[in-house]
C-alpha cells in the first residue's frame, strides 16, 4: 500500500448526463457517506486529480473536452464511468449525436452501471479504481509497458 | 546572535508539526460538519502521493519559482525561530509569497492568473497589519530582535491587545481560511478551479503544500510571541487561536476581494494604529 491509494483526488465531469448520476456522485461527498474518510477529495482541477469520474454518454460537443481533461491528469490515473450512459450510452446509445459510452473517447478502467448509480456502488467503483491505480503505478517498474490508450481512442473518434 | 538550535529545530520539526496541524484541522472541520473526516495523517498521505505522481510542469521557470518560494519560506521561519530581526523576517515572508505569485503568473492560464492577482491583493491586505505588529513589539521591548522580544518579562499582549486582535484578523488570510480564502482554499474547490495553485501538479504542488506547513508553524510562532513570557500560556493561546480560526473557517462564507482589502486595512488602522497611539500617550517603551 502506497500513498497513492490513500489519497485519491477526484475530478468529476458531466458529459451529457441527465444530472441524475452527478447528484449521486455529489451525494457520496455529503456527511451521510463522507468519502473524505478515505482521503477522497473532489478537486475540480484535472492537474490535481488521480481519478476521473465521468457521467453521461459523450456527445460530439464534449468529446474533445473529455479527451482534453483526460490528457491533463498526470499519470498514474484511472477513469471511472458512472451510470449506464457512461458505460454504454444507455437508452441514448443509438442517438445520432451521441458517441455512446466514455470508452469510445478515452480508456475506461471501472464501469459502475445503474440509472442512476447509487452512492454505495459509486464508492465501490472508486475502491476498485484504487487497486487499478496502484497497479498502474507499479507497471513501469515491473517492465510492463504502460497502456497506450490514446491511439484506440482516436480510432474510435474517427468513425 | 542567531540560535542555530532554533533554526535546525524549525527546519526539521516544522513540516511534522505543520502536517499534524493540517490533519487535526481537517478532522475538527469534519466533526463540525457532522462527518467522520479523514485520518489525522491524511495531509502526509496527500503530500506523499503528490511526490509519487508524474512530473508535469507548465514551463521550467515555474519549478524555479516554487523552489524559491519553498526556500524563502524556510528562510523566513528559520530566521524567526533563530531569533533574528523581525523586519527581515517579514520582508523574507513577502519575498517568498511573491515567488508563488510569479509561479502562478508564469503559466498561461486565466484561472492561475486570477489566483495570482488575488494572492497579490491578499499580500497587500495583510502586510500593513504585520508591519504594525512588528512596530508595536519594538515600541514595547525597544528591539526588533525576535530573541529579545521573546525574552521580554511581561506578556506583550497586555501592551498590544489591539494589535493582537488585528493580527488574528489577518491570520485568517494567511492560513487560507474562509471568509478570506480568495486566492486558493482548502475547501470549495470549484470557484476559480484552484486559484493560485491551479497550474501546479504532482511534486510541485506537494512542495507548495509543504511550504504551507512551514508557513503555518511560522505564523503560530508569531502568535506565540504575544504570550512568550509564559510558555505554557503561550502554547494554550496558540491552540485556542487556531481553534478559533477553524471555527471562523466553518462558520463563514467567502467574501469578495474588495471587502478583504478594505476590512483588513480598516482593522489595521483602527486597532493597530490606535494601539500604537495609546502606547505613545501612556509613555510605554
Amino acid at each position: 500500500m502506497t500513498y497513492l491509494s490513500k489519497s485519491p483526488w477526484i475530478l468529476h465531469y458531466d458529459a451529457t448526463s441527465c444530472n441524475g448520476c452527478d447528484i449521486e456522485v455529489l451525494a457520496s461527498l455529503t456527511p451521510m457517506y463522507d468519502v473524505e474518510r478515505f482521503g477522497i477529495i473532489n478537486t475540480g482541477n484535472p492537474k490535481h486529480a488521480d481519478i476521473f469520474v465521468i457521467t453521461g454518454s459523450v456527445n460530439e460537443q464534449n468529446r474533445e473536452v473529455v479527451r482534453n481533461l483526460y490528457e491533463q491528469i498526470p499519470n498514474p490515473k484511472v477513469v471511472v464511468a458512472v451510470g449506464i450512459c457512461a458505460c454504454s450510452g444507455g437508452v441514448f446509445r443509438e442517438c445520432y449525436n451521441v458517441a455512446g459510452g466514455i470508452d469510445k473517447v478515452i480508456p475506461v478502467d471501472v464501469y459502475v452501471p445503474g440509472c442512476a448509480a447509487r452512492p454505495e456502488s459509486i464508492i465501490d467503483g472508486i475502491v476498485i479504481a484504487l487497486g487499478i491505480l496502484e497497479g498502474k503505478r507499479n507497471a513501469p517498474k515491473s517492465g510492463t509497458p504502460e497502456q497506450q490508450p490514446m491511439e484506440s481512442a482516436q480510432g474510435g473518434g474517427a468513425q | 546572535m542567531i540560535s542555530f538550535v532554533g533554526v535546525l529545530a524549525f527546519i526539521l520539526l516544522a513540516p511534522v508539526i505543520g502536517g499534524l496541524v493540517a490533519g487535526i484541522d481537517r478532522k475538527i472541520t469534519a466533526h463540525m460538519q457532522g462527518r467522520v473526516g479523514p485520518p489525522v495523517l491524511q495531509p502526509f498521505y496527500d503530500v506523499g502521493k503528490l511526490f509519487e505522481k508524474e512530473k508535469t510542469v507548465a514551463n521550467d521557470t515555474q519549478r524555479f519559482y516554487v523552489i524559491s518560494y519553498f526556500v524563502f519560506m524556510i528562510f523566513t521561519g528559520a530566521l524567526f525561530f533563530g531569533g533574528g530581526n523581525i523586519l527581515l523576517v517579514i520582508f523574507a515572508l513577502t519575498l517568498a509569497q511573491v515567488f508563488l505569485v510569479l509561479g502562478a503568473y508564469s503559466a498561461n492560464s486565466p484561472y492561475s492568473h486570477i489566483g495570482a492577482e488575488r494572492e497579490l491583493l491578499q499580500i497587500m491586505a495583510y502586510e500593513p497589519m504585520v508591519i504594525i505588529a512588528a512596530v508595536g513589539m519594538y515600541v514595547v521591548t525597544t528591539s526588533f530582535n525576535v530573541g529579545t522580544i521573546a525574552s521580554f518579562d511581561q506578556p506583550l499582549v497586555l501592551f498590544l491587545p489591539g494589535i493582537f486582535a488585528g493580527f488574528i484578523y489577518i491570520l485568517t488570510i494567511k492560513l487560507r481560511k474562509s471568509p478570506f480564502d480568495i486566492s486558493t482554499s482548502h475547501h470549495a474547490h470549484q470557484e476559480i478551479v484552484k486559484g493560485v495553485t491551479t497550474e501546479f501538479s504532482g511534486p510541485t504542488l506537494g512542495l507548495i503544500e509543504l511550504t504551507h506547513w512551514y508557513e503555518t508553524v511560522f505564523l503560530l510562532g508569531f502568535v506565540y510571541l504575544f504570550f512568550a513570557s509564559n510558555p505554557l500560556i503561550a502554547v494554550i493561546a496558540v491552540i485556542l487561536v487556531y481553534l478559533l480560526e477553524i471555527l471562523i473557517d466553518n462558520a463563514s462564507a467567502r467574501v469578495k476581494w474588495q471587502l478583504v482589502m478594505k476590512s483588513s486595512w480598516v482593522v489595521a488602522v483602527i486597532v493597530g494604529v490606535a494601539n500604537l497611539a495609546a502606547l505613545y500617550y501612556l509613555g510605554v517603551g
